[in-house]
């Protein structure tokens, strides 16, 4: 008893020894053409991650077999430590997965307050928490509304708090930069770092905009043809060198 | 066509045929939901959802004679026992229909239908193998045979009334589970974005197959009602099938409040064209009508204007 009593409140060890996320020798193929070869990634807990590529790289489609969207052909995904490589994308989101799509496939015909309801599906929550409002005012503005009337911008907060609301330990987000006015990529820059802060988990972004890349990841990973071929932390990055990567 | 009647005489006729046409209305509403939910949430077709109907008729009429024979005290009420069976008998099916067939066929959606097509051939042969190919009736306890006179000209059949009673309660909880339950809201997330809808932590599988029974089960309820008006045989569903496509469609897939406008306009009409004319010849002008508004509306009755 006692044991366990002073077991309990240890404090986390150091991060780079724990990982939330990890992903070993990740292959994934659309039928017979496979487009991930063998990709290796280890996520701590409260890092973000930022993996960058050109179009066709591989970055949605790691993200879709990270969220088990689309079928694993061999290799492991670890959320945690559980094994979620086998599970259905549901059973992936109880395990602590949470994934914001590019495009952020909204449910068009529901309301925002629908929306983030979706999401409580794992948690048994009835209520949508309050600090999700607070987190996006404009969403508590708007919650009667539906999906498919917000604005772009509106639409990413909307997709990020439905995929928060079902309290993951570790958050996908794929390409939440695309087709939003610079202003509000700053803010949303912003909030990914509060979410981190405040929450503590893990975010794993895909990216295009080296600049938004650079404002919020600890570290950046470049995807080129179905693997990674470059890593680095943000302070190390050499800004030339990705830019590089990523012209076409 | 008119020309034999008076004033007076048309309008109650109107008004009785409109009455009559009630029961219809009710078996049409109760099968073009189950169709429209089974449709709207997996895009399947189900050609079989005729034989999920007439499952429930003769479960209607399983209970109407086990209450006769052995239960006559209770006699007066078996109709609400034999709707509540007919809705687990075919939902029960349904679940396991979708089970056992439609989930390996969801991405191939044109192979639904030939599989449902099958699936109601079968159930037909299993229909006729175990009650016999003779149609069947069902016995109605007295306080629902008869008619309310409303005026010297108009009476209204009491039966008629009762279905339209259950249909609205039924209509209502529907409508109630859908758009206000949690479990309504899990289904309206599939219907929209499937893929979605499993990376926000739902269960499509067990959405799909409990979405499957439901449909399969108000069939169910719609032939206990359908006992009412014909006699139950093993390929009475059929006659109802086509006409319940022209109500899903021509009220516009995925509006509940469509289908159910337009399952009342379209029994009305043929109920009513019915008195003057023959059958075949009200059913012919009913879907020229049909035509002609879809020709001008594709989108049919009733849509959601929203942002896709």
């Amino acid at each position: 008893m006692l044991q366990t009593l002073s077991a309990a409140p240890l404090p986390p060890v150091s991060v780079a020894a724990e990982t939330m996320l990890s992903v070993r020798d990740l292959h994934a193929a659309y039928g017979q053409s496979e487009v991930l070869h063998g990709i290796d990634l280890d996520v701590a807990p409260g890092e973000i991650v930022a993996v960058m590529g050109r179009n066709g790289m591989g970055k949605t489609t790691l993200m879709k077999t990270l969220m088990g969207v689309v079928p694993t052909k061999s290799g492991t995904i670890t959320v945690d430590g559980t094994d979620v490589t086998a599970m259905k994308s549901h059973a992936r989101v109880a395990k602590g997965l949470a994934y914001v799509p590019q495009g952020r496939m909204i449910f068009s015909t529901m309301t925002v307050q629908e929306n983030i309801e979706t999401g409580l599906t794992v948690t048994g929550a009835r209520k949508v928490p309050q600090d999700l409002y607070t987190m996006f005012p404009v969403l508590l503005e708007m919650k009667g509304r539906r999906g498919g009337n917000l604005s772009g911008g509106q639409q990413q907060q909307l997709a990020i708090a439905r995929a928060l609301a079902s309290n993951p330990k570790a958050l996908l987000l794929d390409e939440p930069t695309e087709g939003i006015q610079p202003s509000i990529i700053r803010e949303m820059g912003r909030t990914l770092k509060r979410i981190r802060d405040e929450r503590g988990l893990s975010i794993v972004v895909s990216e295009q905009v080296l600049s938004f890349a650079m404002d919020v990841a600890d570290r950046v990973l470049v995807i080129e043809n179905g693997a990674i071929v470059h890593e680095a932390r943000r302070e190390d990055v050499d800004e030339a060198q990705v830019a590089r990567f990523l012209s076409v | 066509m008119f020309g034999d009647y008076s004033i007076g005489d048309l309008s109650s006729i109107f008004v009785m045929q409109g009455f009559a046409g009630l029961i219809l209305f009710s078996v049409y509403v109760l099968m073009a939901l189950g169709l429209a939910i089974i449709f709207g949430q997996m895009g399947v077709i189900n050609m079989a959802h005729g034989e999920f109907m007439i499952l429930g008729a003769y479960v209607t009429y399983l209970c109407s004679s086990f209450f006769q024979s052995h239960l006559p005290s209770l006699f007066p009420i078996y109709f609400f026992v034999a709707m509540g069976l007919a809705f687990l008998a075919s939902g029960a099916m349904g679940m396991l229909v979708e089970w056992g067939l439609i989930r390996h066929l969801y991405k191939r959606p044109l192979d639904t239908l030939l599989a449902t097509w099958g699936l109601s051939l079968i159930l037909q042969q299993a229909y006729r193998s175990i009650f016999g190919p003779r149609e069947v009736g069902v016995e109605l306890p007295s306080w629902m045979m008869g008619s309310v006179q409303v005026t010297d000209t108009i009476e209204v059949q009491i039966n008629g009334l009762f279905v339209m009673g259950v249909t609205i309660v039924i209509t209502l909880g529907v409508a109630a589970l859908i758009f206000y339950s949690r479990f309504g809201q899990q289904i309206r997330a599939v219907m929209s974005n499937r893929t979605m809808a499993g990376a926000v932590g739902i269960d499509t599988e067990r959405v799909d197959r409990l979405t499957f029974g439901l449909g399969c089960g108000i069939a169910g309820i719609a032939g206990s009602a359908f006992t009412m008006i014909g006699s139950t045989g093993p390929t009475s569903g059929q006659l109802y099938i086509v006409d319940t496509f022209l109500i899903v469609v021509f009220g516009g897939a995925a509006s509940l409040l469509g289908t159910i406008a337009s399952a009342f306009s379209i029994s009305q009409t043929q109920s009513t064209l019915e008195f003057f004319l023959s059958g075949s010849m009200a059913k012919v002008l009913t879907l020229l009508a049909v035509v002609a508004i879809l020709m001008l509306r594709p989108q049919g009755l009733f849509t959601l204007k929203v942002r896709r």
